[in-house]
């Protein structure tokens, strides 16, 4: 009997050292804390749990092992007969509540203050759509489009030659989120089309981003880095591939970074203006409408127009885009009455639409010859 | 006598006896299995290493949604009812179903439900790609139009499951021989009856949940369109209203079958009888409250999080109950390990697994890291595969010497078990680090950081898949050529079907009632 208990103790203990080395060893293998107080807490959280699931293992796992070994029928050939014990019962309710009050108060303190987003500091609109994001800076003015940067030959690979990824592979973006530290964050999240959910892991902000409704959430970052995440609801074809990306930046650096957005943004709307005014000829509306097809249409109708059957209608060769301008213009500003297609007409400047129409017109063996000029679409607007 | 039958095709298409009905269900959801397997093979060879290599994104979001879809309605849930169909009748003393002519129904409706939604693999636009959860607006205004020929799928399947649950409860409350009292009733009766009641009370609201997103494509109403008043939030409220209590008509019946199987490899009583039926009970009851601890992401008010989050940890009780009182049934028994007790073994521990995941889940702050990641997935399929699918597969050993009075080959079916128990490990616990570092669901490509445990979880899965066509042979050569079976098999198996019935069961058993004292 002395043998078996120490035995027991023994393998206990065993299981115990060899769970607890895992988990410090394989520090990649678990939650990352990350960087906010929130965060930080979620991660305490969830090692409290861990913590508390090995030793209720230990016991239960613990005590069937011991039957295995000690109760199998060349040791223990006559079974034992009782088949209930009121107090044991008793016990083994009460204890499981008793764990679970002890797991849940931390919880509902973390929880409420999570939930409260009030006494923020500035405001972040977070708008997820097919399959971008766009961010809008409530006080300061500012808004722009957040894309995918990793380009299409690091990740298909269907020849199986094998491609050379960058370090961020897919959690790389055109424009990051830049956000001052030290500053609680208000976002307000939203969708244009499906749902989709903003989730940074490093600062456990996760948020549905749903259509037509606003949800709010908060950070308050306390140290500069770039942080990662990915959009985790399931919003369609891309949604492997809409990455979020948090610049956190000093305050000062951050107004600084808030002037120069501004001038930029001064500088394109001049320059729209100016494009808009001019007349364009062929291959510089090709040009542009082919970049601008690729970065915002291609997602959908494909790099050759040649769309997906049955979700996203071909370009080539369809009867919008090889008939009556107007009705092409129409469906690209306005979108579609069936509102499968976001309206492009806010996104694109008037030269980029312009163009991409133009280009739509006569590329892949399209070819009207129809040239679509800024002026056009600024009528076609007015007109509407 | 009583063993004839009419022969050939038009025993399987007419007949009305439980056991050929059971044995249909069996077969089907064993080939559903296959096919959800292969489909999972897609999506564990594409996410073998970083890239696309195999796959567009387009279709891999059609594996994943078809897999989900035909695991849960095509091979988990008819295993059940064919268990059920074999089980429920002999154990309770009864000489068939109370209803066998709707029995026969809601069987052949499943291959036509299926072969509907397998059909749309082919359409234009391709087959149903918005998960298996289906969230609108992805599956109304955004979904290919393929969807149609699902909606009509789920609500045949639903038909077909409502028909099996009345057939249950019906034969349940009014078939039982004399003496045989509820709380005389063998566990998996009691686990299937109070799956039945789950099963009545959620798949209408399934059916409706379908029929609004049917109304919302084509009839212009905006169940799930905020533009038109409508809130796709409340999609997600009526599918988990319906979804929650699934997961358990997925793993009661599992329940019952290893608490009928320990005690026979204990040769002891189970532990604690009618705390394990409260505990069903309770965990049926608390299953309908606790459904929005699926959505803590999509902004319920801090009083609903706390609500679903208080509830769904209470489950952990009356699931705790259950577990130790298993384990209480081993204790002091006199143990044996043939095939069919390993695979109920290892669906305690690893059932157990997914438990405590799940009690990590409820947890809504810090579920917002888990939420939708691969943390979610590992948790599921722990309690799916090693529990539900460990179950049935449990169920089909310890009975086929019953059913078919053949004994499959104890070799064979250890290394069936040893096969599963290592490939499960290796495939879905590696889910729960890449979860944990970060990676999103159902994404057909992910950063370097995650690849290590895709690669694992990949070799696990191809090696679970050898593993299902081994156990599909184990099968084929116990029933063709398996030792004669004794009529009870096991010596510390207990129940009706071991005491009063030779092996294999004559096609009609019970034309007069058994007594029982
Ligand atoms: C999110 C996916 C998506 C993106 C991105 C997208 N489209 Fe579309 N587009 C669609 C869908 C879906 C339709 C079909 C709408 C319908 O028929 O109701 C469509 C229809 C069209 C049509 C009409 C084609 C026809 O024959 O019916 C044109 C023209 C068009 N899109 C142009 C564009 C341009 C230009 C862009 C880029 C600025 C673009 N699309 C980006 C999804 C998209
Ligand atoms: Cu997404
Ligand atoms: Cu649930």
């Amino acid at each position: 009997m002395a043998f078996q208990r120490k035995l027991v103790a023994g393998l206990i203990s065993l299981l115990g050292i060899m769970l607890s080395s895992g988990l410090h060893a394989a520090a990649d293998m678990n939650m990352r804390p990350g960087v906010t107080e929130t965060s930080i807490a979620a991660y305490d959280l969830h090692m409290m749990v861990i913590w508390v699931m090995v030793w209720v293992s230990v016991a239960v796992f613990g005590a069937m092992i011991y039957s295995f070994i000690f109760h199998r029928k060349s040791k223990h050939p006559v079974p034992a007969t009782f088949s209930h014990s009121t107090k044991v019962e008793f016990i083994w309710t009460i204890i499981p509540i008793i764990i679970l009050i002890y797991l849940t108060i931390p919880a509902i303190k973390l929880l409420i203050k999570m939930e409260d987003a009030s006494d923020s500091e500035m405001s972040v609109q977070v708008t997820g759509s097919q399959w971008k994001w766009h961010y809008k800076y409530l006080d300061q003015d500012i808004s722009f489009y957040s894309n995918l940067s990793t380009p299409p030959e690091q990740y298909e690979d269907f020849d199986h030659q094998g491609t050379d990824k960058g370090e961020n592979y897919l959690l790389e973006v055109d424009n990051m989120v830049v956000l001052p530290i030290n500053t609680k964050i208000r976002f307000l999240v939203t969708a244009d089309d499906v749902i989709h959910s903003w989730w940074v892991p490093e600062i456990a902000v996760k948020k549905d981003a749903i259509p037509g409704f606003i949800n709010e959430t908060w950070t308050n970052i306390p140290t500069p880095g770039i942080y990662r995440g990915q959009c985790t609801e399931l919003c369609g074809k891309n949604h492997g591939f809409m990455p979020i990306v948090i610049k956190a930046v000093s305050k000062a650096d951050f107004t600084a970074w808030v002037d120069t957005k501004n001038a930029e943004k001064k500088a394109a709307a001049d320059a729209a203006a100016a494009a808009a005014a001019a007349s364009w000829d062929m291959d510089k509306l090709m040009a542009l409408g082919e970049t601008t097809y690729k970065s915002t249409c291609a997602g959908c109708h494909g790099v050759t127009g040649e769309g997906i059957q049955g979700l996203f209608p071909a370009l080539k060769g369809s009867p919008i885009a090889t008939g009556p301008v107007a009705a092409h213009m129409g469906i690209v500003v306005h979108g579609p009455s069936s509102k499968k297609m976001p309206a492009f007409g806010a996104v694109l400047t008037d030269a980029q639409l312009a163009a991409v129409i133009t280009y739509e017109r006569n590329a892949w063996g399209n070819s009207t010859g129809d040239m679509v000029q800024p002026s056009d679409i600024q009528a076609f607007k007015a007109g509407n | 006598m009583s063993d004839h039958h009419p022969t050939g095709i038009k025993r399987w298409l007419f007949t009305t006896n439980h056991k050929d009905i059971g044995t249909m269900y069996l077969w089907f959801s064993f080939v559903m299995f296959l096919t959800g397997g292969a489909m999972a093979m897609v999506i564990r060879a594409e996410l073998y290493q970083p890239g696309l290599q195999f796959v567009e994104p387009a279709f891999f979001n059609q594996m994943t949604t078809m897999h989900g879809l035909i695991m849960v309605f095509g091979a988990v849930m008819p295993s059940m009812v064919g268990l059920a169909n074999w089980l429920i009748p002999m154990q309770i003393g009864a000489p068939d179903m109370a209803l066998p002519r709707m029995n026969n129904w809601s069987f052949w409706i499943l291959p036509f439900a299926f072969t509907m939604l397998l059909s749309s693999l082919f359409m234009e636009g391709g087959a149903p790609n918005f998960g298996w959860t289906f969230y609108a607006p992805l599956s109304t205004t955004y979904a290919p139009p393929s969807t149609d020929f699902f909606i009509f799928g789920v609500h045949m399947m639903g038909i077909s499951s409502i028909m099996g649950a009345i057939n249950v409860i019906v034969t349940v409350f009014n078939m039982r021989a004399p003496g045989m009292t509820l709380m005389k009733m063998p566990l998996f009766v009691w686990t299937w009856l109070i799956t039945a009641f789950l099963l009545i009370m959620v798949m209408p609201v399934l059916a409706g949940a379908v029929t609004m997103m049917l109304t919302d494509r084509h009839f212009g109403t905006s169940f799930f369109d905020a533009a038109g008043g409508g809130d796709p939030v409340m999609f997600q409220h009526i599918f988990w209203f319906f979804g929650h209590p699934e997961v358990y008509i997925m793993i009661l019946p599992a329940f019952g079958v290893v608490s009928e199987i320990i005690p026979a490899f204990s040769r002891k009583k189970l532990f604690g009888y009618s705390s394990m039926v409260y505990a069903t009970a309770s965990i049926a009851l608390l299953s309908f409250i606790v459904w929005a601890h699926h959505m803590f992401a999509t902004g319920m008010p801090v009083a609903g999080e706390l609500f679903f989050m208080i509830a769904t940890m209470l489950i952990a009780v009356p699931t705790g109950v259950k577990i130790f009182n298993w384990v209480a049934t081993m204790w002091q028994g006199s143990l044996t390990f043939e095939t069919p007790m390993l695979f109920s073994i290892s669906f305690v521990i690893l059932f157990t697994i997914g438990g405590f995941s799940g009690v990590m889940l409820a947890m809504a702050p810090v579920d917002f890291q888990y939420h939708d990641t691969y943390f979610v997935v590992a948790h599921f399929h722990y309690v799916l595969f090693p529990g539900a699918i460990f179950g049935t597969t449990a169920a089909v050993y310890f009975w086929l010497p019953k059913w078919t009075g053949k004994m499959y080959n104890e070799t064979l079916g250890k290394i069936h078990f040893w096969m599963s128990m290592v490939f499960v490990n290796l495939t879905f616990f590696p889910m729960h680090f890449s979860g944990l570092a970060g990676m999103p669901r159902r994404i057909p490509d992910y950063n370097m950081m995650f690849a290590e445990f895709n690669m694992w979880a990949s070799i696990g899965a191809f090696g679970l898949g050898l593993t299902q066509i081994f156990f599909l042979v184990t099968i084929i050569m116990a029933i063709r050529n398996g030792k004669k079976a004794e009529d009870k098999q096991w010596d510390g198996a207990t129940g009706l079907e071991w005491d009063a019935l030779p092996s294999p069961v004559p096609y009609h058993t019970f034309a007069t009632p058994p007594k029982v004292d």
